[in-house]
């Protein structure tokens, strides 16, 4: 078979297929999602009282004060910036991203125990000393940044050995708050698979639904 | 402990399990025989045919195979190029984003084509909607399809069929394999949360401080998160890819991501039993390969289970090493991921491989070097079954008789063919340019994690590359705006063209040579490859040839690393 005959067929089976996979096929799979499962084709979105957005099922969001359970250590601070002064375009296009450290990398454990240096600048708080100067017993998660740096999840230990911080910020009793884990406990498909996580951002928004902030 | 263990093996329990009933459909679909789906899909693909002016009747010898596949990718590539090279003015940008550099779309457009999905860009700051459904779903669908064309003429060539004809082989492997699954998986994906609009990131501000606003990245995603699992693509839409909670939210979602993953090389094995009509030494060689599979999850999981002494000291208790890894998936299920998209060169990632336990890292880079263990979209079974002709080559040496496959002779190219395949593309494609890029520490290699781990996300790169998995050490600086952006984008098109154009021409000629051959009848002394002391013999001839090679950079990445972190830093 000559050249042209050979070429010609590899150009138009080339758009043929792309009409079938890459048009017809998406556009199929948008107009159900639109449809037929619109909350979670749109992103899971949480809407408060008024019915404006307050965040995603799905995504975390930065928690660190002590007036709600903290989330785990961020590379993207989940996505967040300033409107103000947002140089970068995060709130453009939003961003994930992780740490990458390698357990051997001494940077990794600067970052989680803190490094003093007489250049402020150069200087690391650390995650640990910032755990155990809020009264709060670290566990692996709360030390350790996460995959996406959007987890939405903390383990449900990092949550119980929260509460007596959020109990005593919010003038609270911390039985008030154990269901309020339970609750926002999201536990293993059929329970075997995955681990259970406490979803933060939900947890919050109970909390903040308990005792208006 | 023992739950994940548990949830490990119910996992791996549900993809074996699947492997006789859809290998033996996949075999019914590459056999033209009659299958379920019939009815609706005979007029379609009568339509497809007509349109592509594909004649169903035509058989191509070896040469003819490769070449349709060549041309045909060439035109796939210069289409996505295009795509990406103007998705500033094109449609579906909702985010208003300007071309990547050139070097990023030939990267980009190589690696997609090649089935690797190897990223060297973030989906949410550099493609637009438009550029990943319309350029990269579309290779994830025919890259696919083309590793599952190679793999099954390469299986009637062994098996004394004709190869078949290139087109009809990549029309039915959309049309009856990818698609119908793709789509009933991304209804399974958007049900359980993965979004799939076209609409534009949301910024909302966040809770506990107002003046502090999220962007949260949506797209068309679910349709795209299906097919890059199930074709063992692993490019990501977003830049974290199956740990970014819109791609993998849940245990669920993961499940179908992994399942999704291994079921087409696992099943292809007993695919291959139906046509060899053999399915004893289909279950032995599927028994060697999840043999050393169970053996290397089970490392992974134990490292990282056990976690990392220096900040287990710190916590004052053993507990999972969790850099990199989301709480919804911990140790467990991360562990068994990273081994399969390793071992599957589907490439897609749920946790971090950069901050994975030595012996994590060591497990992961063993995959990509024997190519294998579960192996790429329809290729990987191939190379077992190249990796079978050398063993028969090996204990026919032994024995002293004349080597013989399926009852044909393997002579000299034969085995020429297929030890080039196993012996020495693979070694060139990563060692030489690795040993490029570590010679220029400051202007090349971009390394960031310091020491020993260093090479290993060198060698990582480039043994992703050229495997065409795809995942990666990601600290690594390969990436543009980073200086070492160029050199990474160029240098890995080398190892991605050479890792998977060379092996797909010496397969196809391969196959080719043995479906000539005449049969020769089985007589007493004849050597069985249908044995358990052949199958022992292919395992060693697989750990010895093709992981000798790369034990030096083992021996100096991940073994040394596990020494240093055992000494305490």
């Amino acid at each position: 078979m000559s050249f042209a005959r050979e070429a010609s067929r590899a150009v138009r089976t080339t758009f043929v297929l792309w009409l079938l996979t890459a048009i017809l096929y998406p556009l199929v799979m948008i107009a159900f999602g639109q449809l037929v499962f619109p909350y979670q084709a749109n992103g899971s979105l949480i809407k408060n009282a008024q019915g404006t957005v307050v965040g995603s099922a799905l995504i975390g969001q930065p928690f660190t004060s002590d007036r709600y359970f903290n989330s785990r250590p961020s590379t993207t601070s989940y996505s967040t910036a300033d409107p103000q002064k947002d140089d970068a375009g995060i709130l453009k296009t939003g961003v994930s991203g992780a740490s990458n450290l390698a357990p051997s990398n001494s940077a990794l454990l600067d970052r989680i125990q803190g490094k003093s240096d007489p250049d402020p600048s150069q200087a690391i708080a650390g995650d640990l000393p910032r755990l155990e100067q809020a009264g709060i017993k670290p566990t692996a998660d709360l030390l350790y940044t996460s995959g996406s740096s959007l987890d939405p999840h903390i383990t449900v230990e990092g949550a119980r050995n929260q509460v007596t911080r959020v109990a005593a910020a919010r003038n609270l009793q911390p039985i008030q708050l154990e269901p309020l884990i339970a609750q926002n406990t999201e536990g293993r498909f059929l329970g075997i698979f995955g681990e259970p996580g406490v979803n933060v951002l939900k947890l919050n928004l109970a909390l903040d639904a308990l005792q208006p902030a | 402990m023992f739950q994940g263990w548990l949830q490990i093996a119910l996992t791996i329990a549900l993809f074996v399990a699947l492997a006789p009933t859809f290998g033996g459909y996949m075999a019914r679909v590459y056999l033209g025989h009659k299958t379920l789906l019939d009815p609706v899909l005979v007029p379609v693909e009568r339509i497809l045919y007509s349109l592509t002016g594909t004649e169903t009747k035509e058989e191509m010898t070896g040469w003819k195979y490769a070449r349709a596949i060549l041309y045909s990718n060439v035109a796939m590539a210069l289409l996505i190029f295009f795509l990406i090279m103007n998705q500033g003015w094109l449609p579906l940008n909702p985010t208003g984003l300007g071309a990547p550099t050139w070097d990023t779309a030939l990267h980009t457009t190589i690696s997609f084509i090649t089935n690797t999905n190897q990223q060297h860009y973030s989906g949410e700051t550099t493609l637009s909607y438009g550029s990943q459904m319309l350029g990269l779903g579309y290779h994830m669908f025919t890259s696919a399809a083309t590793g599952l064309a190679v793999g099954i003429a390469f299986i009637r060539g062994l098996t004394g069929r004709p190869l078949g004809n290139f087109y009809v082989d990549l029309i039915r492997s959309i049309t009856r394999i990818l698609l119908p699954i793709s789509i009933v998986g991304a209804v399974a994906l958007i049900l359980l949360g993965v979004p799939e609009t076209l609409a534009g990131p949301v910024v909302v501000p966040t809770l506990e401080n107002p003046a502090l606003s999220q962007a949260i990245a949506r797209g068309p995603v679910a349709h795209f998160e299906i097919i890059k699992q199930l074709g063992e693509n692993g490019g990501g839409f977003f830049a974290i890819n199956s740990a970014h909670p819109f791609e993998n939210p849940n245990p669920a979602t993961n499940l179908i991501q992994i399942v999704g993953m291994v079921v087409i090389p696992s099943a292809f094995i007993y695919t291959y039993g139906v046509f060899a009509n053999s399915r004893r030494q289909a279950w032995l060689i599927y028994s060697m390969v999840l043999a050393i599979y169970l053996l290397f999850v089970t490392l992974t999981a134990i490292g990282e289970y056990q976690g990392n002494p220096a900040v287990n000291s710190l916590l004052g208790s053993v507990q999972p090493n969790l850099e990199g890894k989301e709480v919804r998936f911990g140790w467990a299920q991360s562990a068994l991921f990273a081994t399969t998209t390793t071992g599957t060169m589907c490439g897609a990632v749920n946790s971090l491989h950069d901050s994975f336990m030595p012996l994590g890292g060591f497990v992961l880079l063993s995959n990509l070097f024997l190519q294998i263990i579960w192996g790429g979209q329809g290729t990987g079974t191939a190379y077992l079954f190249a990796y079978l002709i050398l063993a028969v080559f090996v204990t026919g040496l032994m024995v002293g008789r004349t080597p013989e496959f399926l009852g044909r002779k393997i002579e000299k190219r034969e085995v020429v063919l297929a030890s080039f395949l196993i012996l020495l593309v693979h070694p060139i494609a990563i060692l030489i340019p690795g040993a490029i890029s570590l010679a220029f520490p400051e202007t090349l290699s971009g390394i960031s994690n310091p020491g020993f781990h260093g090479l290993s996300q060198v060698i990582y790169e480039y043994a992703s590359a050229a495997a065409n998995n795809g995942s990666g050490f990601e600290g690594l600086a390969d990436s543009q705006p980073a200086s070492t952006g160029l050199w990474w984008n160029l240098s890995t098109c080398f190892s991605l063209l050479c890792g998977r154009y060379i092996p797909i021409i010496a397969l196809l000629l391969l196959a080719d040579s043995l479906s000539r051959k005449q049969p020769v009848p089985m007589t007493v002394g004849t050597l069985r490859t249908d044995t358990f002391l052949f199958t022992g013999v292919t395992a060693g001839v697989v750990l010895i040839l093709g992981a000798l090679t790369f034990f030096p950079v083992l021996a100096l990445g991940p073994i040394a690393e596990a020494f240093q972190i055992a000494k305490g830093g």
